[in-house]
């Protein structure tokens, strides 16, 4: 190997100083705010315009002072960082809307009307909630036993097998189906069993359900491949045959985790609005018969009082932010229990 | 040209816990240096301090002074990156980028500096750094194929073609057999004794006939206690080590007492 | 029941074990009866709708003409979220695997699912009341000065209510699924390959460039696939924010829109009676096939990657 000729090779270079990033952001800031409220800009064209200065002005000076790879690094880095700004910008814009214009309509009438015989007035979603409420206990009852056993099979029987890993396949693939699609095909599903025109909050639920299964059958095998085979093998070596050991053993430590997983899918399809509005249409009035007449749900109801507001657009638009904010509550708090119930059902002798 | 590497009063933290403490040596240059210890003692630790890659773990902070040609690595102009590039690291399990092939494999540190390199001058690069880490026969035929092709111990090789690639000064090696069969070691253990006629090269092993036969000075780590932070007993050269040890602590070690 | 069976360890074989067992393989067919029965059912109501005549069709002369358009827009929409979601998603995922302190990643990971939270009609409830009147200034700005691009030819909607404020709405929609998944391969890439390019002197963008997206490409791809499936079926936003016409057109900022297949179902179901029904019904049949098609290549490509990367 020949020699290397390798001179002294500083390990410095000249580097910007630590509070460079904090400030070119202020000199973007100043310049940007400057043209701005000269030009008559608004805040976001003054934010915008600063990001860009800011996204040029640190990688250029960066070049010129340190070298093409650190420019480059910068500049990634900054881009990085604006995506999550702008990410992130959609989502606070939201919340503000829906809880400045929503959380005002929110009173002991909003909550316990219902819609029947209101007229140029406001009234409430009362027969919305209930709607949303036997549905997706329908669509709970009909998904947790079927998704929860898929599970068990995939995880216990199954296995590695062919037919395993087609289900769970064709499982992921159903994640993706259009929620709409749903819809239609409980409505087609019904209207051959009853004739056509056919929407009942049933229908919703099974709509729903077919959203639901898959989310729960990935949960419970995620948490059903946790509990580790230690524990079934000592449940064997005791003579336990396997189906107890799966009722006793593995599903009591996996609980914790199953209940998470159900919860977030009730979370998940609560605010569905495409199949409802298709398999159980929209009503005024309390109906809590899912097996027959149309059932209001709280996302269609959103829908309808916004874009069909009627004769007084204001008073059942400004309904639709309520129970914007109210499905959104309700979503959180879903959100909030899966994470508390995973914690404190937690099996104690855990790892 | 290889340097020498000083080190004194050295601290290591993974955030508030004390790792390694009050490491003073010096790591003579085109020489090899080795280092050993029972496992958990810190000597990975402290060799990966040595060219500032222990930082990428959160928390991980020094105090102390490690010099190298009269530059101090952790002063606050120095870059970490630059640092790197003049002290190379071949670690414990062979890492090729699994996407590319051998022949991109080797130039891959190149590229980063010089995006157009030539032809013929990535050719030449190539070709030395492979011949320089003894796998140039082997693999000159199928340089278009992935590297993860290649067998453990070829797949070690030529991680250390592409750490020489890049002309370090110092080449830090840890426990870089370890996951090699005694052939592929051997093999090894050749190279490094190529290698240090031109670089400076500190091993951690825990094999003490591998410290024995290519180190030409030892450093002894040993835990200051159950908990405590790891130190350096003692350092000296090899053969001293193995034959009359300054401290109590070495030899228990080295004649298989403890650890 | 032979001994060396039981020797083995396998429990035995009593009666709750092999109804259990058919239980549980039962119910896993039962899932896969339902997805059959998906495309069965929308056939048998479809069927009608394919042979339909003009005055079902909004006037278009067959099913292939009506269904075009809106297979169009479908395309379109979830082609423009996708671009503007994919470059985000990635920001937002590397922030997480590979930018924020672990702490701050781990509330970019709440608020992303916060994201993913939020029911479909109230990002279309705030699509329609407060970003299209945001963006018809900026259509504005667009239709008088970059008209001659065909995308803003104009002219600009006031409302805003245009294709490509739908397709914004989108992207933000399919963001926390692309984000999740990325994230996801982004924080599988062995730590050993990240050192590798770290201890050749890589800058953190080098590294990821060198070790992190080589590793996550397939990933990567099924996550964009995975965001498109979701946007082309997406309903409610399309429906509340799109002013739409039905029209084939790129242009991005007018009062005529492309319509999607299912923000048209979701508008016109109501209204419909007999036969518009089922051609209704008919093309919910195409967004599935197509929709299905997307989905199943996107995890064909993830069960593929998994073999290969382990």
């Amino acid at each position: 190997m020949s020699a290397i000729v390798h001179q002294h090779v500083p390990l410095t270079h000249p580097r910007l100083p630590r509070w460079a990033p904090a400030l070119v952001g202020v000199i973007s800031l100043a310049l940007a705010a400057l043209l701005g409220i000269s030009l008559g800009w608004g805040p976001v064209g003054i934010v915008v315009v600063a990001l860009l200065v800011y996204l040029v002005g640190l990688p250029v000076w960066s070049r010129l002072v340190e070298n093409r790879r650190a420019a480059t690094n910068r500049f990634v880095t900054t881009l990085v960082w604006v995506s999550l700004g702008i990410a992130l910008v959609p989502l606070g814009s939201l919340l503000w809307k829906v809880i400045s214009l929503g959380a005002p309509q929110v009173n002991g009438r909003f909550l316990t009307w219902s819609m029947k015989n209101v007229f140029g007035e406001s009234g409430g979603i009362y027969h919305s909630l209930t709607g949303t409420l036997i549905i997706t206990l329908i669509a709970t009852i009909i998904s947790v036993p079927v998704g929860l056993m898929t599970a068990i099979y995939l995880v216990e029987y199954g296995a590695k097998s062919r037919t395993a890993s087609a289900i769970r396949f064709l499982v992921d693939v159903m994640t993706g189906i259009p929620s709409i699609v749903a819809g239609l095909f409980a409505y087609a599903l019904f209207t051959l069993l009853f004739g056509p025109g056919t929407k009942i909050g049933f229908a919703g639920g099974l709509a729903l359900s077919l959203l639901m299964v898959p989310i729960v059958v990935r949960s419970a095998e995620e948490m059903l491949k946790l509990v580790p085979d230690d524990l079934r093998e000592a449940s064997w070596a005791l003579g336990v045959p396997k189906w107890k050991t799966i009722l006793k053993v593995v599903l009591p430590t996996a609980l914790a985790g199953i209940i998470t997983g159900v919860t977030l899918a009730v979370a998940r399809v609560i605010g569905e609005t495409a199949p409802l509005l298709i398999a159980c249409g929209a009503t005024t009035a309390v109906n809590l018969n899912p097996a027959s007449g149309q059932m209001s749900s709280l996302p269609v109801f959103i829908y309808f009082s916004y874009t069909q507001p009627g004769a007084n657009p204001k008073i059942l638009q400004d309904m639709a932010w309520g129970a914007a904010f109210v499905l959104i509550v309700v979503v959180m708090v879903l959100n909030l229990i899966a994470r508390v119930a995973g914690k404190i059902l937690a099996p104690k002798t855990g790892h | 040209m290889a340097k020498s590497i000083d080190v004194s009063d050295l601290n290591i933290y993974y955030s508030d816990f004390l790792a390694v403490e009050g490491v003073t040596m010096t790591i003579p240059a085109r020489s090899v240096t080795a280092f050993i210890g029972p496992s958990g003692c810190g000597k990975s630790t402290f060799l990966r301090s040595l060219n500032r890659m222990h930082e990428v773990i959160p928390g991980a902070r020094v105090e102390g002074k490690v010099m190298v040609d009269g530059q101090s690595l952790y002063d606050a102009n120095v870059d970490p990156v630059e640092v790197r590039r003049e002290i190379g690291m071949v670690f414990q399990r062979p890492n090729p980028f699994p996407t590319m092939s051998i022949y991109e494999n080797v130039l891959a540190g190149l590229r980063l500096n010089n995006k157009r390199l030539k032809k013929s001058e990535a050719d030449s690069v190539v070709e030395k750094s492979l011949k320089g880490a003894n796998l140039w026969n082997e693999v000159k035929d199928r340089l278009n194929k992935p590297g993860m092709g290649l067998s453990g111990g070829q797949q070690q090789r030529l991680c250390i073609a592409r750490a020489i690639a890049v002309e370090p000064q110092v080449l830090l090696m840890d426990e870089p057999c370890s996951a090699l069969d005694p052939i592929s070691t051997s093999a090894i253990e050749d190279l490094i004794h190529e290698l240090k006629e031109e670089y400076t090269i500190v091993i951690v092993t825990h094999n003490m006939q591998q410290a024995a036969r290519v180190s030409e000075d030892t450093a002894f780590f040993n835990l200051a206690g159950a908990g405590k932070p790891g130190r350096l007993v003692e350092m000296n050269p090899t053969k001293k080590i193995f034959s009359v040890p300054d401290e109590e602590a070495t030899e228990a070690y080295i004649s298989g007492r403890f650890g | 029941m032979s001994v060396i069976e039981q020797k083995a360890g396998s429990p035995k074989r009593r009666l709750g074990d092999l109804v259990f067992a058919n239980l549980t393989f039962g119910s896993g067919l039962l899932i896969l009866v339902a997805l059959a029965g998906v495309a069965i059912f929308l056939t048998i109501q479809g069927i009608p709708g394919f042979s339909a005549k003009a005055a079902d069709l909004d006037g278009h002369a067959n099913f292939i003409a009506y269904v075009w358009p809106l297979v169009f827009g479908t395309l379109l929409a979830a082609a423009i979220a996708l671009l503007i979601a994919l470059p985000l998603a990635m920001g937002v995922a590397l922030s997480i695997s590979h930018y924020a302190p672990r702490r701050l990643a781990v509330v970019i990971g709440y608020l992303v699912d916060l994201l993913a939270a939020v029911p479909s009609v109230v990002y279309g409830l705030w699509g329609i009341s407060f970003l299209g009147p945001r963006l018809a200034p900026l259509y504005g700005w667009l239709g008088t000065h970059l008209s001659w691009i065909p995308l803003f030819k104009g002219p600009a909607l006031n409302s805003g209510r245009t294709i490509l404020t739908a397709a914004i709405v989108l992207a933000i929609m399919i963001l926390p699924i692309i984000t999740a998944i990325s994230r996801e391969i982004f924080m599988q890439t062995p730590r050993l390959n990240e050192e590798a390019a770290l201890a050749l002197g890589a800058t953190r963008w080098e590294m990821i460039r060198l070790s992190v997206f080589p590793y996550a490409k397939s990933g990567i791809v099924s996550a964009a696939m995975l965001g498109l499936g979701r946007a082309m079926g997406e309903t409610m936003a399309v429906a509340m924010v799109l002013s739409a016409t039905g029209i084939v057109s790129f242009n991005l900022i007018s009062a005529t829109n492309p319509s999607t297949i299912a923000a048209n179902i979701a508008l016109k179901f109501s209204d419909s009676t007999g036969v518009q029904v089922n051609a209704l019904i008919a093309s919910g049949l195409v967004l599935f096939v197509i929709t299905f098609i997307v989905n199943f290549a996107a995890r064909a490509i993830v069960s593929r990657g998994d073999v290969r990367n382990k």
